[in-house]
């Protein structure tokens, strides 16, 4: 027996977005969000440098120069008018999240603070401005606080540590969600007339990652399974810093505040990839560089790890050669970057003020996922057919702000950007549409699915499946590609859903059950992760994040254009225009 | 590599009448989290034990539990710091009802936590651009805009052990936040609500929140700086 709720608006995850969307829902409609963890867990809250917006509080800027960045950054596949409204209406998101309550580090004279951030330029001079708004190096964590404390102000309804298992859509219509209450292990059916999937990143299909286990893809899995489709998934962002071997982010506001990557040979390698922007150049040039000097033998004791220094001497060094008056001391350091000064103490055992830290790129961000319009409404085609009642946004949509590679700050922005667009756009919705019936039957498919992992005798480990998927995603769907490698890795992720036929799992209760949960999550990253490397093998250029050894160049005349993946049935690609504006795409330096 | 014994507290509202220990040998490495090490006993051992976990480096709160009789994040500590004659002694936080090996409810923890009117209260218009605030006035609350609701504080304190309608360390911590935020109006009515026979005069400042808070807040201070608000009627 199902338990079953009707809303006018379910937000399914309380991140960034999920939060926005309801806080803006539930002004008008009635609202319930519905996330596997207490919302103040959610990854948003892991987010640190900044959030930028052309605010122009330090020096002068302007959103079109953070549009042209973003376009720039994205390698040209963003699609320019969701890139405008991002860029324009962040300004209004920041201050919106003031007027909220969020304590933004502040400048002399009580403005919002701002810092450098790679690939944010002044776009006359190309040199680095300032457009990070901060608070310290935990803005992530200062925009979750904020969001759920105004969602508590507004008595905004919670379902926490629920899992949605299944998307109720049929005919491209949406009904609602299907959940399991973890604490009882009963299924309930959410009937509503606008659902948002808000559920972030689904990162964990990689070993060295900077997501949280919880990010599993479970909600563009299901609707994969619904026969939907995904979007320019070949498109995944490989941070460069990554704590040695962990994976832990190190932020890029290390770098805003003067941090370089040196090799073996104590070079300041970034001069030669990045003449201009340097250790500031965009996330996707700087990890193929690490890279590169790993292959060339320059990694630290030949491994293939870097340093990223932030020693104040050697910083300070760097900006005399560079011309540039600042300079920093240990307190400074202190002060902008506790948390991940902490992060370097307490996992590696070292003092990054005192010593350079050893680090690797590492798994963490989607640019593509769910396809949606400007207004955040799911489309079920390269076509832009609606699919009604369904929107997404943040991480795990793909509007196309981000394109083929996201600049640092950006994600922050599009959670608040397209997370309030969407919940004034499904309360819209939501106040001149009615309640669609569901079927009797309609937690079936979700709850079939669950029960077969119970039940199942089988004789695989779950957790020896995602080791080997983590192992040969990293091999092979990483920083670099190559045709050969993808398909082994295609053919290999089969092998896995092949395995997965036959796992056990050792839980066969109903509360808390995280045996199972975790074993049904893994399903969900062996499915994104076969469309992950499906979309990598089709796209036969190099763009942005997607780095193919074997056509090593950009082809605008062939690949302009966005991926559309299905599953169900096979695997089979479409492609859809990207939507050009003020600039035309061109070689891409820093 | 290195041999760690594990002795876990298990229970399982489905199957068993009291708490057991569950003992398990797991091999990892020295500068493995605490947390590696119940993944390890989860993933490879007994898939039954159930924890909450989620960032994995100290930032979501999800996984504060008590290791070796102190409340730790247990993806904040590493192997070699924890580790005591081969052997990591884990139970779930006391002072909340356990509901599953070491998943304790929550939800009491929360509702101490929504008493004290955890948002900015000012219905003042403030106009097109942001509310200016000096940065030594951003300063006088920054210790307590750390805290993650982990509950490590809350459940370390012997007096919200006594008595669970003692709102808590975390709630008054929050409250902080706000209270001596300059732009909020509200701090009044959270000074009544803290001033009550539940409020901050439960705290004795035995420091064992300050020294459970994985994010280095100086809780007893900010209590403390509660307290003294509430006895002089100032905030500023």
């Amino acid at each position: 027996m199902a338990q079953y709720h009707q809303f006018d608006a379910i937000v399914v995850g309380a991140g960034g977005a999920g939060l926005m969307a309801a806080l803006y829902a539930s002004r008008s409609v009635n609202t319930a969000v519905i996330s596997k963890l207490y919302p103040t867990r959610s990854h948003t809250g892991a987010a640190q440098g900044g959030i930028s917006a052309a605010l122009g509080n330090l020096e002068p800027d302007k959103w079109e120069w953070h549009a042209y960045d973003t376009v720039k950054g994205s390698d040209f596949l963003a699609d320019q008018d969701a890139v405008d409204i991002l860029c324009r209406e962040a300004i209004d998101a920041v201050i919106d999240l003031e007027h909220m309550g969020l304590p933004f580090d502040r400048t002399p004279d009580g403005k919002i603070s701002q810092r450098r951030f790679g690939g944010h330029t002044n776009n006359e001079t190309k040199k680095p401005v300032m457009r990070a708004c901060h608070a310290a190096d935990r803005t992530g964590h200062m925009i979750l606080q904020t969001l759920y404390q105004q969602c508590i102000k507004n008595n905004v309804k919670f379902f926490d540590e629920f899992q949605v298992i299944d998307v109720l859509v049929e005919n491209n219509v949406c009904n609602g969600v299907v959940a399991v209450c973890l604490a009882t292990g009963e299924t309930h059916v959410f009937q509503a007339k606008a659902t948002m999937i808000a559920t972030g990143g689904f990162g964990k299909m990689w070993r060295i990652s900077s997501n949280a286990h919880s990010l599993t893809g479970d909600l563009p899995a299901a609707l994969l399974r619904r026969g939907l489709p995904l979007q320019d998934m070949e498109f995944y962002q490989f941070h460069p810093t990554g704590i040695y071997k962990m994976g832990i982010l190190l932020s890029e506001a290390a770098r805003g505040e003067g941090a370089v990557f040196i090799n073996n040979k104590g070079e300041r390698f970034m001069e030669r990839y990045a003449p201009t922007m340097k250790d500031l150049a965009s996330r996707d040039v700087c990890s193929r560089s690490i890279y590169q000097e790993v292959r060339a033998g320059n990694g630290i004791d030949g491994k293939d790890y870097v340093y990223l220094e932030f020693r104040p001497e050697v910083v300070n060094r760097y900006f005399q050669a560079d011309g540039n008056p600042r300079r920093v001391d240990a307190a400074y350091m202190e002060k902008r970057l506790p948390d991940i000064i902490d992060f370097v103490r307490v996992y590696m055992g070292i003092d990054p003020i005192t010593q350079p830290v050893p680090i690797q790129p590492t798994a963490h961000y989607a640019m593509g996922g769910i396809p949606t319009d400007l207004d955040t409404r799911v489309l079920a085609d390269e076509k832009g057919t609606i699919v009604e009642g369904l929107y997404a946004a943040g991480e795990v949509a793909c509007v196309s702000v981000h394109g083929a590679n996201r600049l640092g700050t950006n994600s922050l922005v599009d959670l608040v950007v397209y997370g309030k667009r969407g919940g004034i756009r499904m309360a819209e919705y939501a106040k001149q549409a009615s309640l669609r019936p569901v079927k009797q039957d309609a937690h079936k498919m979700g709850e079939a699915v669950l029960s077969a992992i119970r039940d199942n005798p089988g004789r695989e480990r779950p957790s020896s499946l995602r080791r080997d998927l983590q192992t040969l995603m990293d091999q092979d769907v990483g920083v670099f590609r190559t045709g050969a490698g993808l398909e082994d890795a295609i053919d290999r992720i089969k092998a896995l859903q092949e395995r997965y036929k036959d796992i056990h799992i050792d839980d066969k209760g109903l509360q808390f059950n995280t045996d199972l949960m975790e074993a049904w999550e893994l399903g969900c990253l062996l499915d994104l992760a076969e469309v992950t490397a499906f979309s990598a093998l089709s796209r036969t250029e190099s763009r942005g994040a997607h780095y193919r050894e074997d056509f090593p160049n950009r082809d605008d005349q062939n690949f302009l254009k966005h991926s559309v993946v299905w599953k169900n049935g096979g695997l089979r690609v479409a492609y859809k225009p990207v939507r050009l504006g003020r600039y035309a795409p061109t070689e891409r330096k820093y | 590599m290195i041999k760690v014994h594990l002795k876990i507290k298990r229970f399982n509202p489905e199957k068993d009448k009291k708490p057991w220990w569950g003992e398990y040998d797991v091999e990892v490495e020295p500068t493995d989290r605490v947390l590696d090490a119940l993944h390890e006993v989860k993933w490879n051992i007994d898939g039954t034990l159930a924890l909450r976990r989620s960032c994995a480096h100290g930032v979501c709160g999800s996984d504060a539990m008590r290791i070796n009789g102190r409340n730790r994040l247990a993806c904040h500590r590493l192997i070699r710091d924890e580790i005591q004659n081969g052997q990591i002694t884990i139970e779930p936080l006391l002072g909340l009802r356990v509901i599953k090996d070491l998943i304790v409810d929550m939800e009491p923890f929360f509702a101490h936590y929504r008493s004290i009117m955890p948002y900015l209260v000012n219905d003042t218009d403030p106009g097109p651009r942001e509310r200016l605030q000096s940065p030594e006035d951003r300063a006088r609350f920054d210790d307590t805009t750390k805290c993650i609701l982990c509950a490590a504080c809350t459940t370390s304190c012997p007096s919200f052990w006594a008595r669970g309608e003692y709102v808590g360390p975390a709630a008054i911590v929050q409250a902080h936040r706000f209270i001596f935020d300059s732009r909020d109006q509200g701090a009044a009515e959270r000074l009544e609500v803290l001033g009550d026979s539940n409020g901050v005069w439960r705290c004795r400042t035995v420091f064992n929140c300050t020294e459970a808070c994985p994010r280095g807040i100086e809780v007893t201070k900010a209590i403390g700086e509660v307290k003294q608000a509430i006895a002089s009627g100032k905030v500023r």
